[in-house]
């Protein structure tokens, strides 16, 4: 079950075939807020491949050893939320001691992760798909990572939109959903690449 | 008179989905029919009212530097209800909204409305603003929703409206649709109140 060749499709359909962003429509908010510009992109992109990972691969092991065997299964909304906010908080401050340079650059990001509903979804992927520990963690990091991907990508885009004229009331938002609109199209050419 | 107003607020002046651009992430995803968008729309407008008017009712025993995480304990609460709820009496709405629903705890909207309205204004005012947040939510995800569904199946909550010899068009059903009908939308609320603004 657990072959090198499970992981990678695993990682593989969560990064391009089932997009973050451009297929489920996960963390939009954060999506268009962040896509602005190239640089803070790709910080943001890191920290949200870090902290997915890490937080899923924690709610696995809470939800596999403590709510199961106690049937507090009903709870995983609440329990969930409380472990990211607390995790992202315990980042924040490491981040802020270790490497101070880092924390410039990432700190509002970092803070921003609690309430996105892109790092609430892959531990209740996990679940959904009965996912063991390995998995799990494939799949959350192969989630971020798309939502990196899908980040990079868009935030070139708007920085050459900014020189581009566009409709006075399609400026802003409404035309960033329309450029995202075409990247899901593109998106689309994988999803004959692997069934799930 | 205020109420009245507050509600108004959430409906059309501070539309969530078209004004705000708040919440987008449940509104792309799952209003691909009409039957979810409604589903959804009114799972949240459950959620808001009833999460705003808690907080809200709570607002002078929450001390301000844990108040996130209090505020997301409630709406959390909330949220498992009305899944709890769905899952008992609509198991077929409750399994095509899947992930979606339990992702109602990080609705933005829900936090923002309760950081900025629900933690310093009375309880009805509280109430107001949630159940006109949550009515403009519900408009706008059966507006979003019924021209998905009507232009890419030619159907309306499953009933045919467009005649047979219309092809539908599959592409506003799958995710790049979701993306071009909600940026149209939203260009033609700015043309509008860009031209209310001139008159």
């Amino acid at each position: 079950m657990n072959t090198f060749m499970d992981l990678l499709i695993i990682f593989i359909g969560a990064a391009i075939v089932n997009n973050f962003v451009l297929t489920r429509f996960l963390g939009l908010c954060t999506f268009f807020g962040v896509s602005r510009k190239l640089e803070p992109s790709i910080g943001f992109g890191l920290a949200v491949i870090f902290v997915l990972g890490c937080s899923s691969a924690l709610c696995w092991v809470l939800y596999e050893y403590v709510m199961k065997p106690y049937n507090l299964m009903f709870l995983k909304n609440i329990i969930f939320i409380l472990i990211i906010a607390a995790f992202v908080q315990l980042v924040e401050a490491v981040v802020r001691k270790m490497n101070p340079a880092l924390f410039k650059y990432l700190g509002v990001y970092l803070i921003l992760m609690a309430s996105n509903c892109a790092v609430l979804a892959p531990p209740l992927i996990n679940i959904d798909k009965d996912y063991n520990f390995f998995q799990s963690v494939v799949q959350a990091v192969g989630s971020g990572a798309g939502f990196a991907l899908a980040l990079i990508l868009m935030s070139c885009i708007r920085e050459r939109l900014e020189f581009s004229e566009v409709p006075e009331s399609m400026r802003g938002m409404p035309i960033s959903f329309i450029v995202a609109g075409l990247l899901a199209l593109a998106f689309m050419g994988f999803t004959a690449m692997i069934k799930l | 008179m205020k109420f009245w107003k507050t509600l108004w607020d959430g409906i059309v002046p501070s539309n969530p989905i078209f004004m705000l651009a708040l919440s987008l992430c449940p509104a792309l995803a799952v209003t691909n029919n009409v039957k979810n968008g409604l589903g959804m729309g009114i799972a949240v407008l459950v959620v808001i009212t009833a999460s705003e008017a808690m907080i809200s009712a709570l607002r002078k025993v929450i001390s301000g530097k844990i108040r996130l995480p209090a505020f997301m304990i409630i709406i959390a609460a909330f949220v498992t209800v009305i899944e709890l709820l769905i899952h008992a009496y609509f198991p077929e709405i409750y399994k095509s909204l899947g992930i979606y629903l339990p992702l109602i705890v990080v609705f933005t909207l829900i936090l923002a409305r309760s950081e900025v309205f629900a933690s310093k204004n009375p309880v009805y005012l509280s109430f107001a603003d949630g159940f006109g947040m949550g009515v403009g939510f519900l408009l706008g995800m059966v507006l979003l929703s019924g021209i998905r569904e009507i232009i890419g199946f030619g159907t309306f909550l499953d009933y045919p409206v467009l005649p047979h010899t219309y092809k539908p068009a599959l592409i506003l059903i799958l995710s790049p649709g979701g993306f071009f009908v909600t940026g149209i939308l939203m260009g033609v609320f700015n043309w509008m109140k860009k031209r209310g603004a001139h008159k």
